[in-house]
């Protein structure tokens, strides 16, 4: 019996079956994955508007692209928004997730509503901060800070205060799903750990500092990495609330590649520029990953 | 008793300095997550059912100032087609999901049953797109479904545009495979004995084992097909075809602005209710995702 066993497992691995069941996951990826990456590397050095035919022009788009003054602007307004949502996104949900921790079973009411902004679609929780952010005296925000004597702000309207806004919005959307994950980093850490602690006569501060904290810091650095590459792709926000003003003050490098591909039709520069953000994204977490490799393991 | 505890302990929650501020703690909290939680949705049914001016003179009054407008919910559904938007968004959402699972599935039947000499080359090649950002083939997969390769056909303005591409997630192959490799091989052992061949153990035993994964994977993708903007734009040029998402910034430049918030408010209902329902899976699903990723 178990030699007969063995020669149909083997059978079953090698035969037709396995092909078969790989053919969905195959063409799936194929046309919609793996081939549109190869694609984007090797349009990034076309010249190609879908009518004439597709011209080889070497590194003539990144030329093009790393000339833009738009670029440089963009550029800037990217890293001033990712800077901005890591000074405010990232702490919230950290400081969440470890008082909720402490809530024990009472903790899901917490975490349900903290959740639904995640659940919120972006173009609906868009148009309704749009609708808060009124720059009138009447506007939510403007009558709420009125009655403590502030404002009214112009939000949306000041270059100054816009791409502030727009990380107000999109930390509110955010910080629910880092809380959850969180959570579930902490609901690991073993009782027995903290009651050491606190035998050797440590402090409920002592004890957040030395059992909890360590105890995320992998989990944070991952984090971190995760929401710099995600800022550095924001598009949504800018487009719906701004469309990429005032004065320039909120167009992102994902904006302008949009720009560059669906509104001038240049796609060998949308290309160029998403590849060039690609790699400085890519060399961003290999940087990031050889720089805090040391204190990720322990 | 070391079963759960947190950095406090027992004796600990017993101290006045540490309750009281514990308690206060507790109560500012929860608050300020009802403000930011259920404080839009409520708002936006206060001013769904309000006359415009309300929600322009004193948009923090709590209660519509004279008749309450039920009207403008219906008008939104019917004159503004949120209605109709709403039920594209369905159906997207629905062949999102039916594509994902038969994408994950037989993927991951390949990958963690059936292991071929070949499975080790195509799980790298899968997971090696989860380093890729996605910003490098937005361009290029919208011209691929202007023209899909080889047999030539423009998918943009059918729903085919927006079912397939979702599915190539490495991440929804990966927790399914791994939740696979969990089923005891000597199921698998047992069903061949007894004859059974590689199809009928993938759909009387590998799929029925596997609801809850299949749960998580369709949730996700219903959530996140539903919360899609950009894409459906791109593809889905035709008005009748677009979902509420793609419709409502430009009914929100036509429409007066009772009937705008009473839209906004019918397309936040459905995902709302959804999660409130299936709260357990979707949490479930984002913890996943936290210990893939990590």
């Amino acid at each position: 019996m178990p030699s007969s066993g063995a020669e149909l497992l083997r059978r079953l691995r090698n035969g037709v079956p396995a092909v078969l069941f790989a053919l969905p996951v195959l063409l799936i990826f194929l046309v919609f994955s793996w081939g549109p990456i190869v694609k984007g590397l090797v349009m990034s050095v076309q010249q190609t508007n879908l009518i004439d035919p597709v011209k080889w022009v070497g590194l003539e788009n990144f030329r093009y692209v790393l000339t833009d003054p738009a670029v440089g602007q963009a550029s800037l307004n990217t890293l001033w928004f990712t800077l901005l949502a890591l000074l405010f996104g990232f702490p919230v949900p950290v400081l969440l997730a470890m008082f909720l921790s402490e809530l024990r079973g009472r903790s899901w009411l917490y975490t349900m509503l903290a959740y639904l902004p995640v659940i919120t679609p972006p173009v609906v929780a868009i148009l309704l901060w749009r609708f808060f952010y009124d720059p009138s005296p009447n506007g939510m925000f403007n009558t709420i800070l009125g009655h403590v004597g502030l404002g009214p702000f112009l939000w949306l309207d000041s270059p100054g205060s816009a791409m502030p806004s727009i990380v107000l919005e999109a930390t509110w959307a955010g910080a629910g799903n880092a809380v959850i994950i969180y959570l579930a980093a902490l609901t690991s850490v073993r009782a027995d750990l903290y009651e050491a602690a606190e035998l050797d006569g440590a402090g409920v501060v002592r004890r957040v500092w030395h059992v909890m904290l360590p105890h995320l810091r992998s989990v944070l650095l991952l984090m971190l990495l995760l929401q710099v590459i995600g800022t550095m792709q924001l598009f949504t926000e800018p487009l719906l609330f701004t469309g990429g003003g005032p004065q320039g003050s909120t167009m992102t490098i994902l904006l302008l590649i949009y720009n560059y591909a669906f509104v001038n039709g240049d796609y060998g520069a949308a290309t160029a520029l998403s590849v060039l953000l690609a790699l400085g994204l890519a060399v961003l977490s290999a940087v990031f990953q050889l720089a805090t490799r040391g204190w990720s393991t322990e | 008793m070391s079963g759960e505890r947190g950095a406090l302990s027992d004796s600990d929650r017993r101290l006045t300095r540490i309750r009281v501020p514990f308690v206060v703690g507790q109560v500012v909290v929860l608050v300020g997550l009802l403000i930011a939680g259920l404080g839009p949705l409520l708002w936006l049914l206060k001013a769904a059912i309000s006359p415009t001016q309300d929600s322009i003179r004193s948009p923090l009054a709590w209660f519509p100032s004279g008749q309450v407008q039920w009207g403008n919910l219906a008008t939104a559904w019917q004159q503004g087609h949120i209605g109709y938007y709403l039920g594209n968004t369905a159906m997207i959402a629905a062949g999102t999901a039916v594509a994902s699972l038969i994408v994950c599935t037989t993927a991951g039947y390949v990958l963690s049953v059936l292991r071929p000499r070949w499975g080790a080359v195509l799980s790298g090649a899968i997971l090696a797109t989860l380093f890729v950002p996605h910003i490098v083939s937005l361009v290029p997969l919208y011209l691929t479904v202007l023209k899909v390769p080889v047999v030539h056909a423009n998918l943009t303005n059918t729903f085919w545009a927006v079912w397939l591409p979702p599915a190539a997630s490495a991440f929804n192959v990966l927790i399914v495979k791994r939740f696979f490799d969990s089923i005891p091989r000597e199921y698998f052992e047992a069903a061949r004995i007894d004859g059974a061949g590689s199809i009928r153990v993938f759909t009387s035993l590998v799929l029925p084992l596997s609801r809850p994964i299949l749960g998580v994977v369709v949730l996700l993708s219903i959530i996140s097909s539903w919360k899609d903007y950009l894409w459906p734009l791109l593809v889905l040029t035709n008005p009748d075809l677009q979902p509420v998402s793609v419709a409502l910034p430009k009914i929100a430049k036509v429409t007066e602005l009772n009937i705008q918030l009473a839209g906004l408010f019918l397309a936040l209902l459905i995902p709302v209710l959804l999660f409130l329902v299936f709260q357990r899976a979707f949490l479930r699903g984002v913890g996943l995702s936290g210990g893939i990723k990590a």
